[in-house]
Formats: structure tokens, C-alpha cells, sequence
């Protein structure tokens, strides 16, 4: 890392300098402002979802909720089949998350605490694989789908996304930390071979991480709008997909409202969830999600 | 943890697998083949351990790419993708001569750095400023991070509206300081401000945290050196926090450019009906937008693969320029 200390050390006490680290009244300015910022268009889906289109269309717009949630609501599932795509999206998230979950404990235990031949070079290799993107795979990706018959399958969507080269790195540098080699051979000297070692040892231990890093792919999972897009239709749509046909953009003749209504359905799941393991999140996050 | 030790320990005195059995003198041949196995699951477990990731990444991330870049050297129907026809380069240096893929790339890198500069410098200001002590932080950074929480098409949906010209709530916030009516939608700079806007909203919290968890690595003693030697807050930020974070500056950096380089959600549905073209001058059709208008609505899936092969080689160019500056920065300083 870098180095800090270029200045020359010039002992001088100051006053007060013991709380250096207490946030002044700006920072929780500065901080509320960008709450604000944050959650005010959450805020504002929800007031749209609940008033009328007429209302939504006005200047200036509704700044509070109104009774005709449940209305939008109604209309939108008619527009578009938001029970089945919610029903799909938990299928996709559930899948995708807990494989990637399995194989990213599985191999960031490996690359943290086993010795093998080739192991820097293969670790080198996963993250590497996280700068490709993802549209570069997406035409041959297409070809495979459409040749297998998958087209429109939700399989289609969970096949290609069952392992991420993130969740590999987030776990070993998890696991390096928090996996003590000591309990490994201990176990090792009781005779436990490895797969015992991995469920009896090495899953209690990770379960933390590993909670963090299936909601992380869970979110990002339910959100995933390109792929999901080009391999299904509006017959078996995840969320994003029916979303995109309840439309938005210039059309003036689309009820505004029942759009923020689609959006505040496809939403609300994960915010729910937010609201409550939001601080396990911003923990799992902030606790070691890269520390490169 | 004490629990999982005595599981494995109750385990390991079980009779299949006695503590020591292998010494008893009575079972030779037996404890030779478990020395064996042993040394074998030592040997092997490693590598079936990673294999499921590396088998996956080379069915559906390594050999599709390849495939890609086959493909960009021929010409193929998406109906019809059996016949290919060998075109050579010609796919690239038909892309040189085309006007719209230079109006996509300059409008990648437009809305890119637009989007991701202001993003990454706010981020790390939020997260110098979350990291003080205080009142209702655990609150305030999960209220930042919700955006995250948002997909694409509900965030631009959203935003769709707060930017619409005649009656969103952007304009009408504009007016009530006296700025006249903006057209986000088919203006080149504001509809680009407006998608930059979206991309920005749902990122900057993500990143704060992952300076935050960085800034929580710095070690305490350095800023008490620093206050000792009479650094102020803002000096401490710049010459403490920022040098000692770098590593992960510089990931976030790359992170947002690859995000930046795929955009394509965002400008597909911020012009709802004719998403794809982004907008009616492609005023904000991105690369990605772009290769998804070659392959799949004019079907022609080898141009579409070269703008994906482009995509990367454009990559791979930037992210040789971030590291060069990386590390003169790095000699400049000293470190």
C-alpha cells in the first residue's frame, strides 16, 4: 500500500483532537440530504402507484399517497402477468443464489486454505474472468439455448449464472480471515476426510458470509434485465421482463400510474428484505466484501 | 465454532474412522490403503472443490466468447445461423465506416463518465462522512444503500417520469428556480444527463459501503499521527484516507467501467417504444443497445459479434490506460 507519512513528525498536541472521528452538524446535513436523495424516488413510486394516472400527470405531481393502490394493481396484473413473473423471479433468484452460494463456499475455502498445485494461477484466473462481460457470451450463449430447446425456459436464465467469479473471491477472502488452519487439522488428525471437514468445519464457520453473499447475488439475480430479456418472452417473464412491456418512455396515452405500480410490485419484494436485513447487509458489505 | 470442533472431533472417534488407527500394527494392509485415500482426497479435493466454477465458466463464459469472436468473422442470419459465411474483417471495418456505431461509442463514453465520475467522487465523500461516529448511522447507510435494492427497469421507469418534459418533477422543480422547460427525452446532453442520473442513483450508496469497509482497514493510528502533526479534517482525507484506499479505488474504477461499457437497460427502457434505436437520433444508443439492434432486430448476428468483440478490445485498451496511470501515480508518490 501506499505510503502516508511523508511529512516530517512534528509533535504538537491539539485541543480537542481526541474527537476527530464525531461527525459535525454538516455531516449530518450533508448525510440526511443524501438520504433523502435516496429514498425520496422509492417514496415517490409509491405515491405514484396510489393515485390516479390524471393526478400522476399533473404539474406539479402528488407529493402524497392517495386510495388507488389497489386499483393500479389490478390493472397492472392485467397488462401484464406480474404474478407469474414474481413467482419466476423468486424461482431464478432462489436458484441462482443458493448454487452460488455452494460452489463459491466450496472453491473460496479451496483457494483460502488448501495447497494445490496451480492454485495463484487459477485464483488469478477467476477474478480475471470478472472484467469480461457478460453481452460478449450472450449471441453463442443464445445459439446453445435455442439449439438445447430452452428458449423461453426459465433454465435458460439459471443455467449460465449457477457460479460467479465474485461470490469465489468474496468467500476466500472471508475464509482466509476467518477459518483458522489450526480447527482443519485438528480435524484432519482425527481423521476426518474433506468433506466432513467442509460440513462439520468449514460451513459453520462461513455460514455468515455465506448469508451475506446469497442476498448480494439474490438482489443482483432479480434485477438482471439484459439476458433475462433476450432468452424469455411476456408468456414466462421474470419481474424486469414484464416491466419492460408495461412500458414507459414518451407515450403520453400510458397510464403513468399503473406503470410506477408495476415498478413498485417488481420492487417492493427486495425492499422488504432490505428493511429487514438491511443492517446485516451493510454489515456483510462493509465487513470484508472486497478488500483488495 | 466450539460446537462444529466437536462435532467433527465425535465424528473422528467413530469407529470407521479411529483417531491414530492407522498406527495400529494389528491392520497394516488396511491402514496403508488409508493413507492412500487419504493422500488422495488431500491431493484431489482441492481441484473438485473448484471445478464446479471453472466447468461452468468454461461452458457458459469462456467458450461462448470464443465462439463470439468466430462468429465476428462471418456473416450469420439470426434465423439462420447454420450458414455462415466467412467475411474475414470485414465486419469490423464495415463498423469504422458506419456513422452510428460512432455516435454509440462516443455516447457510451459520454454517459459513461458522466455517470461514473460524479458517482465514484460522491461515493467516497459519503463514505469519508459515514465513517465519523454518530447518531442513526446504521439508518443512514442502509437508506444509501436501498437504490441498490431497485432493478433497472423500476429505477428508469421511475426516473422516466420524475424527467418527463411536460409534467415530471424534475422540471417542475427547475421552474420554480427559474429554469426554463428541458427536454430530457430527445435532447442529446439532457437525455444522456437524465440515464447518467439513473445509473448514478442506484450505484453511488454500493460504492460508498465498499470505500467504507476500506476506510474501516486504515489503521487509527494514522490519523492520530496526522492530527498530531496538525493535518485538518480535509488534509487527513486527501493524504491519509484516499492514498491508504487506493487498491480499492482502483477496483471501483474498473467495476463502473466494464458497468459503464455494457450499458443497456437503462437507455432501452428510458426510450420506452422505440428503445432500441435510443431515441429518435440515437442521440443515447449505447454500444451495447447497438449490438442488441444488429443481432436481434436486423437479425444479423456477425456484425452484432463484432461489436462485442469491440466491446472488449475497447476494455481491455482502458483498462491498460487505468493501470499505466495507476501506477505513475503510484512512483509519484513515492510508494
Amino acid at each position: 500500500m501506499a505510503v502516508i507519512s511523508t511529512a516530517p513528525l512534528r509533535r504538537r498536541m491539539r485541543p480537542g483532537a481526541g474527537d476527530q472521528d464525531k461527525a459535525g452538524p454538516l455531516t449530518y446535513a450533508v448525510l440526511a440530504i443524501a438520504a433523502v436523495v435516496s429514498l425520496f424516488p422509492l417514496y415517490w413510486t409509491f405515491v405514484a402507484a396510489s393515485n390516479t394516472g390524471e393526478r400522476v400527470a399533473q404539474s406539479p405531481p402528488p407529493m402524497v399517497p392517495s386510495g388507488e393502490l389497489w386499483t393500479n394493481i389490478t390493472t397492472a396484473w392485467s397488462q401484464a402477468d406480474m404474478g407469474k413473473a414474481l413467482l419466476n423471479s423468486t424461482v431464478v433468484a432462489g436458484c441462482v443464489s443458493l448454487s452460488t452460494v455452494l460452489f463459491s463456499t466450496l472453491a473460496g475455502f479451496a483457494f483460502a486454505k488448501l495447497r494445490f498445485r496451480g492454485r495463484n494461477a487459477l485464483l488469478t484466473l477467476v477474478v480475471a474472468t470478472m472484467t469480461i462481460p457478460p453481452q460478449l457470451s450472450v449471441i453463442p450463449l443464445y445459439r446453445i439455448i435455442t439449439d438445447l430447446n430452452w428458449g423461453n425456459q426459465l433454465k435458460a436464465v439459471i443455467l449460465p449464472s449457477l457460479v460467479a467469479a465474485f461470490g469465489v473471491f468474496f468467500m476466500r477472502q472471508f475464509l482466509s480471515e476467518a477459518l483458522p488452519l489450526e480447527l482443519i487439522e485438528a480435524a484432519r488428525v482425527d481423521g476426518a476426510h474433506s468433506l466432513r471437514i467442509v460440513w462439520h468445519v468449514v460451513l459453520p464457520i462461513a455460514r455468515p458470509a455465506m448469508a451475506v453473499l446469497g442476498m448480494l447475488v439474490f438482489v443482483q439475480s432479480w434485477n438482471d434485465f439484459f439476458w433475462p430479456f433476450v432468452v424469455l418472452t411476456q408468456q414466462n417473464p421474470t419481474v424486469q421482463v414484464a416491466l419492460s412491456s408495461i412500458g414507459g418512455g414518451s407515450g403520453h396515452d400510458i397510464n403513468q400510474a399503473v406503470i410506477m405500480t408495476g415498478a413498485l410490485v417488481g420492487t417492493l419484494p427486495l425492499l422488504l428484505i432490505f428493511a429487514v436485513l438491511g443492517k446485516h447487509i451493510v454489515g456483510g458489505i462493509t465487513a470484508g466484501a472486497v478488500k483488495s | 465454532m466450539a460446537t462444529s470442533i466437536r462435532a467433527a472431533a465425535e465424528d473422528g472417534s467413530a469407529p470407521t474412522t479411529a483417531p491414530g488407527g492407522s498406527r495400529t500394527p494389528a491392520a497394516p494392509q488396511r491402514s496403508d490403503r488409508r493413507s492412500r485415500l487419504y493422500r488422495l482426497d488431500l491431493k484431489a479435493s482441492p481441484y473438485a472443490y473448484i471445478a464446479p466454477f471453472f466447468l461452468c465458466f468454461a461452458a457458459f463464459g469462456l467458450f461462448p466468447l470464443i465462439w463470439t469472436g468466430w462468429l465476428s468473422l462471418h456473416r450469420v442470419d439470426l434465423l439462420n445461423q447454420d450458414v455462415m459465411d466467412w467475411r474475414g474483417v470485414d465486419n469490423y471495418t464495415r463498423l469504422w465506416d458506419t456513422d452510428q456505431f460512432w455516435t454509440a461509442l462516443r455516447n457510451t463514453f459520454t454517459i459513461g463518465v458522466i455517470s461514473t465520475v460524479p458517482q465514484l467522487l460522491m461515493a467516497l465523500g459519503l463514505a469519508h462522512l459515514l465513517n465519523y461516529r454518530m447518531r442513526g448511522r446504521g439508518f443512514l447507510r442502509v437508506a444509501i444503500l436501498a437504490p441498490y435494492a431497485t432493478s433497472i427497469a423500476a429505477a428508469t421507469l421511475v426516473f422516466v417520469q420524475l424527467f418527463n418534459p411536460d409534467y415530471g418533477m424534475i422540471n417542475w422543480l427547475l421552474s420554480t428556480v427559474g429554469i426554463d422547460r428541458t427536454d430530457w427525452y430527445s435532447e442529446t446532453w439532457p437525455s444522456q444527463i437524465a440515464i447518467s442520473t439513473i445509473v448514478t442513483w442506484r450505484w453511488t450508496g454500493y460504492n460508498a459501503l465498499i470505500y467504507l469497509a476500506a476506510m474501516q482497514a486504515v489503521p487509527k493510528d494514522l490519523y492520530e499521527a496526522a492530527s498530531l502533526d496538525g493535518a485538518s479534517r480535509w488534509q487527513q482525507f486527501t493524504k491519509v484516507t484516499v492514498p491508504s484506499i487506493r487498491p480499492t479505488i482502483l477496483f471501483t474504477i474498473i467495476v463502473s467501467t466494464i458497468g459503464a461499457t455494457q450499458l443497456f437497460g437503462e437507455p432501452l427502457l428510458f426510450g420506452g417504444g422505440v428503445g432500441v434505436s435510443g431515441g429518435s437520433a440515437h442521440q443515447y444508443q449505447t454500444l451495447g443497445l447497438y449490438m442488441y439492434e444488429l443481432g436481434w432486430p436486423s437479425r444479423q448476428l456477425g456484425r452484432a459479434s463484432a461489436v462485442a468483440w469491440t466491446m472488449l478490445l475497447i476494455l481491455l485498451l482502458v483498462g491498460a490506460v487505468q493501470m499505466l496511470i495507476a501506477r505513475r501515480n503510484r512512483t509519484k508518490l513515492g510508494g
